[in-house]
């Protein structure tokens, strides 16, 4: 691939991005969140069509043109998403010829004995012998449903496999076969370019590795000295350290500037205000998986505090679970706020104790995009508008407007349809739908995804301005240097535990990567 | 709290009084349309209709007599459309109104008939039982989590069945004169002889005042909190059309036999829920909820406690459209109520209803309806046959949500 630039509306995601791989390499690509890894793939898998990306894609020498991902997989380039992509419903067989059936040729009238051997030469080759083809997806564990995935993959006479975290949802025995697999499709010269934020796994498999970040590429290094496929489990052999890989995965210039803060200085200054203790929720179907386990932690009055964490971490599970158990099945825990038990089985019962969820996903859990911004705004503080049993519509009105200016939202009037205005005053909606309900406690969810750096400024400045006035304000976020310049204090989270807390003064990029690289086992 | 970088929000661009008329009046009509096209462009879709009819017709349709009879013929569909959309609007569906119509009538039936109660009480007994009804299909898609179209379509079956069971077969009439009146009668006959309905002209002049002063209350209001407001000329130019409006019906209606018992039902009706949307905050979270069920769970929103009290209000107005039929019918009859589900859906898409929930309005509820209901009449009264009236309703429901669709991509949102 060569210098391939892609934009989205307000957002550079690549900027002029090269990515070689060879035959029967294993490829590494690492990066934060949102350093453009996952955009790079769907130009590669022709997700994002050809025309709507810069640059070019050369595959065995020829220059393509992918128009969507049946055009890709033609040529052999097959994509495995994080998400897995399976029916659950079907039959493993199924689900590996799924747009791919083996059917007669003319009337196309699946063939079933046909399907069915095909598929169980294809489970034998990805370990997966003793499954029946006949059994349901969903009745098989989600480590198998990876090498389904794979199986599927192969029935399309795969050359270049792109895993995206494909180890992330397995325990440490699942994702060790599944990484021998891989080696053994090198072996086979299928190449692989393999998506991973476990850094170990990245040295035990791959020979090169090429870091992305903020939408460039930053380097390509080669694993082993000489690029060997060694065998791969050496410390100590003079390869690359992981510490070398987090130095090209933070080290960034510093873009963005942070307000100066001010000290909430109230009789209550220092109090703690949240408190979550012993808090285990497992996944809302898979039950056996813990995505926040035995997590505690503390937030003051007028202070910020940030959970740092990759992917999959637990962060948001973590808030959502909290906030009215809105995540996930909860196991165990307690929920303090100023000292008391609080019970916050539900949203209305969170609110009432003064806590506030600030969605990472405004368009699916923040906003109605299809009403109004007022109308958004008052949501859930209307019964605080309430005059003798109505809404009183005109100091709804005003509130709204009050918001429209004190937070700088661009629109034309507070009766714009929210779905049209740009994802940085979207934001600030959100956050006014819940600074009116007046919170003391904020838990904010990536407030500055996908928005444009004066916007960030913005929502950075309305953030210190709520901590000043002695609200406790928890940071979830994915941008380190975010968390560096706003937090007090940063959690560190990984794989659904808490690996560490920094205090402001110590923290440093990275510190807080290797807390959130650090491989807890994962025995869920 | 003062901002960072606040640039003033541009002053609304409320239209210097007097100066530069043309060109501001037209931008301040055209943004006042835009904000609602489906429902206006109903509403004009509507007059069209009743001129072209009114035409075709040779000024039958808008004798005052017809007036009054498309106002009775199609009470107990306006009733249904307006609970319709309600529960369209929170991003559900109700098949199961038309057997429950048929079912509350012939309870109703059966308590005067066979059991001699009095009316009122029969009314009273009647609305619970639509309340009960609404209850239970409320409990199953709420709580338990059923999609309501599963609850409804059983709902559809059960409460057919139990018509069926509680008639016997039979046709249950007549009902007392009282409750007739609710689909049939019209305000009494008061004062001197001035050749029109005099309490029909009352109301009609205390309907008007209180309209316009109403408008100058909430332009008062809105002034003083600074809010942008329609220019003057043309706020003078809409209060001039409400009254017009008033007048015109207020003289058709006075000129027959007065104000049909049940329009008055539906005006209060229209008046309480349209109120009960806007300006309460159930009616606002029902909004939310069809909007995005997710977000407003998130903003503290008790779906299911709302999604329950919608299934109950939409139980009771078919109960009360229930007794309107039966009472219009003077008989109690095992086939009552026959696809009004059907007709209330479209009523309610017609009148500016999303498939997928979170847009429309009661008032646009009625105005689909009465789409429906003139084309109804008026192809009647020009003859056409009900075969040819099925296909016409058929692309006219096509047609309205085809425009609404084309007009959103085209504004792309």
């Amino acid at each position: 691939m060569r210098s391939i630039t892609k934009t989205f509306p307000g957002v550079t995601a690549l900027a002029d991005v090269g990515l070689t791989v060879a035959p029967g390499e294993i490829h590494a690509v690492c990066g934060e969140n949102g350093a453009g890894k996952s955009t790079l793939m769907k130009v590669l898998s022709g997700v994002h069509p050809h025309g709507s990306y810069a640059g070019e894609i050369l595959f065995e020498g020829e220059p393509c043109a992918f128009r969507d991902i049946r055009a890709s997989e033609a040529r052999g380039i097959v994509i495995i998403h994080q998400e897995l992509a399976l029916v659950p419903y079907l039959s493993i067989a199924e689900n590996i010829f799924l747009g791919n059936e083996r059917a007669s040729r003319r009337l196309k009238v699946v063939s079933w004995n046909e399907t069915l051997r095909a598929a169980a030469a294809l489970l034998a080759r990805v370990g997966l012998g003793a499954e029946k083809p006949q059994t349901r997806v969903a009745d098989i564990g989600v480590g198998k449903q990876q090498l389904v995935e794979i199986a599927k993959a192969l029935s399309k006479e795969v050359k270049l496999l792109i895993l995206d975290e494909p180890t992330a949802a397995l325990n440490d025995e699942d994702s060790r076969k599944l990484l021998d697999l891989i080696r053994e499709f090198r072996d086979h010269g299928i190449a692989c370019i393999l998506i991973s934020h476990k850094l170990n796994e990245i040295r035990q498999v791959a020979d090169r590795v090429t870091i992305l970040r903020d939408g460039r590429t930053i380097e390509t290094l080669a694993v082993r000295p000489g690029g060997g496929t060694g065998d791969g489990d050496g410390d100590g052999d003079g390869g690359l350290s992981e510490d070398r890989i987090i130095r090209a995965m933070v080290g960034r210039d510093l873009d963005h500037r942070f307000p100066a803060r001010t000290a909430y200085r109230g009789p209550d200054a220092g109090t703690v205000a949240l408190a979550v203790e012993g808090w285990t929720v497992r996944h809302p179907i898979d039950h056996e998986r813990k995505v926040v386990d035995d997590v505690s932690i503390e937030v003051r009055r007028g202070e910020i505090v940030g959970i740092a964490g990759l992917m999959g971490a637990g962060r948001t599970e973590l808030a959502m679970s909290v906030f009215g158990r809105s995540y996930g099945r909860y196991e165990a825990g307690v929920v303090r706020v100023d000292g008391r038990e609080a019970d916050v089985r539900t949203v209305p019962d969170a609110v009432r104790h003064g806590i506030a969820y600030v969605t990472e996903d405004r368009k699916t859990y923040g906003l109605n995009l299809i009403d109004n911004v007022m109308r958004n705004i008052t949501l859930p503080s209307l019964p605080k508008l309430r005059r003798r049993g109505t809404v009183d519509a005109h100091e709804e009105r005003r509130v709204a407007e009050g918001y429209r200016t004190s937070l700088n939202i661009k629109t034309p009037t507070v009766l714009e349809t929210v779905g049209r205005l740009s994802g940085g005053n979207q934001q600030k909606v959100v956050l006014g739908k819940w600074i009116h309900a007046d919170p003391e406690v904020l838990l904010l969810d990536e407030p500055t995804r996908g928005i444009d750096v004066g916007a960030k400024y913005e929502v950075y400045t309305v953030i210190g301005r709520l901590a000043a006035r002695g609200k406790a304000v928890v940071l979830i976020s994915s941008e380190l240097p975010e968390l560096l310049g706003m937090c007090d204090r940063i959690y560190t989270m990984a794989a659904g535990r808490l690996t560490g807390e920094v205090p402001r003064a110590k923290a440093t990029q990275e510190v807080l990567m290797r807390h959130m690289t650090t491989h807890v086992r994962n025995d869920g | 709290m003062s901002p960072v970088t606040t640039d003033k929000p541009d002053p609304a661009p409320a239209a210097p009084p007097g100066g530069g008329r043309g060109g501001a009046l037209a931008t301040a009509l055209l943004n006042a349309m835009r904000s609602n096209v489906r429902q206006y462009g109903m509403l004009v879709a509507l007059g069209l209709i009743v001129v072209l009819f009114q035409i075709w017709s040779d000024g039958t349709l808008l004798l005052p007599r017809n007036v009054s009879n498309i106002v009775q013929q199609n009470s107990y569909i306006l009733i249904l459309a307006m609970g319709m959309m309600i529960v369209i609007i929170a991003g559900h569906i109700d098949l199961s109104v038309g057997s429950l119509v048929a079912f509350v009538s012939a309870m109703a039936a059966v308590m005067m008939v066979d059991h001699d109660f009095p009316w009122p009480l029969a009314l009273a007994c009647s609305l619970l039982i639509g309340a009960a009804a609404g209850a239970w299909q409320g409990f199953w898609i709420a709580y338990v989590g059923i999609p309501s179209f599963i609850v409804t379509l059983a709902g559809m079956l059960v409460f057919r069945g139990l018509t069926q069971i509680v008639l016997e077969g039979r046709s249950l009439s007549p009902f007392p004169k009282g409750f007739q009146n609710i689909a049939q009668g019209f305000l009494p006959e008061t004062g001197p002889d001035t050749n029109y309905h005099n309490l029909t002209l009352l109301l009609g002049v205390c309907v008007g005042l209180f309209l316009l002063w109403q408008e100058w209350r909430d332009r008062r209001r809105q002034l003083s909190y600074e809010l942008d407001v329609l220019p003057y000329p043309l706020w003078v130019g809409k209060c001039a059309f409400i009254v017009a409006a008033v007048v015109v019906a207020t003289l058709m209606l006075a000129s027959y036999r007065g104000i049909p018992v049940v329009l008055l039902i539906m005006a209060g009706l229209l008046v309480l829920l349209g109120y009960v949307m806007r300006n309460v905050v159930v009616g606002r979270h029902v909004y939310a909820l069809g909007g995005n069920r997710a977000a407003a769970t998130l903003s503290g929103v008790k779906d299911k406690r709302v999604t329950f009290l919608v299934f109950v209000n939409m139980g009771v107005l078919s109960a009360l459209a229930g007794c309107v039929y039966a009472a219009r019918l003077n008989a109690g009859v095992p086939k009552a109520g026959e696809m009004f589900e059907l007709e209330a859906i479209a009523a309610a898409f017609i009148g500016g209803a999303s498939m997928s929930g979170g847009i429309g309005t009661v008032f646009g509820a009625v105005i689909g309806g009465l789409v429906l209901g003139v084309l109804n009449n008026g192809m009647s009264l020009v003859g056409l046959g009900t075969d040819y009236q099925q296909v016409i309703k058929g692309l006219v429901l096509l047609a309205a949500v085809g425009f609404d669709i084309w007009n959103k991509r085209r504004a792309g949102s």
